[in-house]
């Protein structure tokens, strides 16, 4: 079975955000970056599933150089090999085109499987994964929790709210969008890391009508969220005081307890 | 040319999706303000009574689009039929709420007009006639205003609880347009939603709730938040990442994939507050959060908050409140 993972590289998650002069995204320079987190349980399936049935690996990332960063680590996971889809500015993407530049990537590799995290923690799109799907001619499944690929169609299990759940069942090729958690997710040993050094990282520009797509939404600005409560900020760095003015609080002045 | 707002209703068994009504309310707000109408569309089979019963509500009509293979959704389905129903109609806005099942297909309905989605927004604003949209980016730690450019159709999603269901305006009775639609070749065979085992802890019930986050950094630190749900009486929760690294059992999280709560006191411990946690425990009347980020998401819709190690506050708030009740 050949699978291809769309892996994401994302602001880290502890990272301070700076706005830029602009207001128009983060200010790039000097931040630190890390994988998108369901893209990392979208590479650990794509691998459990390869252990299992056989096959091959293949990681794809759009980006600048930095992304290399992602593709070498999925490279020292396990993943066989890589396409990196190069472009400066992902920012001037919309939805539509970049899930039209990945899915031009893709395309002649004829893969059996396209796997996505089920969105970016960056824009949270939530769309590229099923925007592929529909170029390339796929059926799809979102937030899917559980893959069984022994018989000739897939059977997946998706997440519905509410603690709700439903398969379905679907033929091959298929591209599915991995919720987090869906297994626990491995790390690279220093066999692995080694190993990653001898294998392919194949670059590409964006090609085809994708790459001089006219963007359908642009962000005119970002800015810190405005509060919706005002907070009462207790213990002024201090969080054994804060603790105790806390428990004055909840009893006198919120009484609920 | 492209005029109007087309909203989306959800279904399921029968019974509305209650953030169907959500989307009503913001479509029939971007209509006032724009000064065009707004039709809602259903897809099913057999539902003409949830047809007549959307007919009650302020709107210029309701679409009924039917087919034999709507009757239960799958992707490939609701596009084709939706996707139909949009040309037909050639709306300047399609309305929907962000659910599962609009996140499912939205997408490749929006990729047939070739475009994305403006998804998950929180509010709007309109000046002249232009539409900003606003939607929540980098985990809800920064917010983004949007425009939509090119042509319409503009597909917008809307958050649940961006709007309030009950705003739904009523109307005098619109009419109905039932629509054989054609739907193409459906090739993912649904089997039944199913819930897993029973849940055994029901949270929606609780008065004072203490949830943990990826704060608390390992399963052995989540007794400090029991001793303190011990002492106030509550409940023990968990947002996700608890639930995923199997810390806490699956029935105490929190959020858009496990329960939705609305306890007196809310304390989250270690908690960013990411959007899925927030739609779970926003409503709960105090909310208290104690993180060692300052610019928590959680912060901004807590009513206190400590900023700092929780290990450090967490026991001495423990001690306070034993001492107060007793």
């Amino acid at each position: 079975m050949k699978i291809i993972v769309m892996m994401k590289q994302v602001a880290n998650k502890d990272a301070i955000l700076r706005v830029n002069k602009a207001s128009t995204w983060i200010e790039e320079a000097d931040l630190s970056w890390e994988v998108n987190e369901s893209d990392g349980y979208a590479l650990e399936e794509s691998l459990r599933l390869k252990e299992k049935h056989g096959g091959e690996v293949i990681v794809c990332s759009m980006g600048p150089q930095r992304v290399k960063g992602v593709i070498k680590d999925a490279l020292a996971r396990g993943a066989d090999r890589a396409i990196h889809v190069v472009v400066d500015d992902l920012n001037q993407f919309s939805p539509y085109a970049s899930a039209s530049v990945l899915a031009e990537a893709v395309r002649n590799e004829q893969p059996d499987l396209i796997m996505t995290g089920l969105q970016s923690d960056d824009y949270g799109y939530a769309q590229t994964g099923v925007i592929m799907a529909e170029i390339l001619g796929l059926p799809h499944a979102t937030i899917v929790i559980e893959i069984d690929a022994s018989a000739e169609k897939l059977r997946v299990k998706r997440e519905l709210e509410s603690g709700w759940y439903q398969w379905y069942t679907m033929p091959r090729p298929a591209l599915l969008t991995i919720q987090s958690g869906i297994s626990q997710i491995r790390y690279a040993t220093l066999k692995g890391i080694m190993a990653a050094k001898k294998k392919e990282i194949k670059e590409i520009m964006p090609s085809g009508e994708a790459a001089t797509l006219q963007p359908h939404q642009r962000i005119e600005r970002i800015y810190l969220p405005e509060k919706q409560k005002q907070t009462q900020f207790l213990g002024n760095g201090d969080a054994k005081a804060g603790a105790v003015a806390l428990a004055e609080k909840l009893r006198n002045e919120a009484r609920v307890i | 040319m492209s005029n109007g707002i087309l909203v989306f209703i959800e279904h399921r068994d029968g019974r509305f999706n209650k953030t169907s009504f959500e989307a009503v309310a913001a479509a029939q707000n971007l209509g006032r303000e724009l000064q065009q109408s707004v039709a809602a569309v259903l897809l099913g089979s057999g539902v003409g009574n949830l047809a007549e019963m959307l007919a009650g509500y302020e709107v210029a009509k309701v679409v009924y689009a039917e087919n034999e293979k709507l009757k239960e959704y799958t992707p490939d389905g609701y596009t084709d039929a939706m996707e139909r129903v949009v040309r037909q109609l050639d709306p300047q806005y399609v309305v929907m709420p962000h659910t599962y099942l609009v996140r499912d297909y939205a997408p490749k309905l929006a990729a047939r007009f070739k475009k994305g989605l403006i998804s998950d927004c929180i509010r709007m604003k309109v000046t002249d006639g232009n539409v900003r949209f606003t939607r929540r980016i980098f985990l809800g730690k920064m917010d983004a205003d949007v425009v939509s450019e090119g042509e319409p159709p503009t597909f917008v999603t809307f958050q649940s609880g961006a709007y309030r269901a009950d705003q739904a305006a009523k109307g005098a009775g619109a009419q109905v347009e039932t629509l054989q639609v054609e739907v193409g070749d459906v090739r993912m065979r649904p089997e039944a939603p199913f819930q897993e085992v029973k849940q055994a802890v029901d949270l929606t019930k609780a008065d004072v709730i203490v949830a943990v986050g990826r704060g608390i950094k390992s399963k052995e630190n989540i007794a400090l938040a029991e001793k303190l749900a011990e002492v106030l009486g509550g409940d023990l929760a968990a947002s996700r990442p608890i639930c995923d690294a199997e810390w806490l059992p699956i029935d105490r999280q929190i959020g858009s994939s496990g329960q939705t709560v609305a306890p007196k006191l809310y304390i989250a411990l270690g908690i960013s507050g990411a959007i899925q946690h927030l739609v779970g425990m926003k409503n709960s009347g105090t909310i208290v959060a104690i993180n060692k980020d300052a610019e928590a998401p959680i912060f901004d819709i807590a009513d206190y908050g400590i900023v700092g190690d929780l290990f450090e506050a967490v026991p001495v708030l423990t001690e306070e409140i034993r001492k107060l009740k007793a």
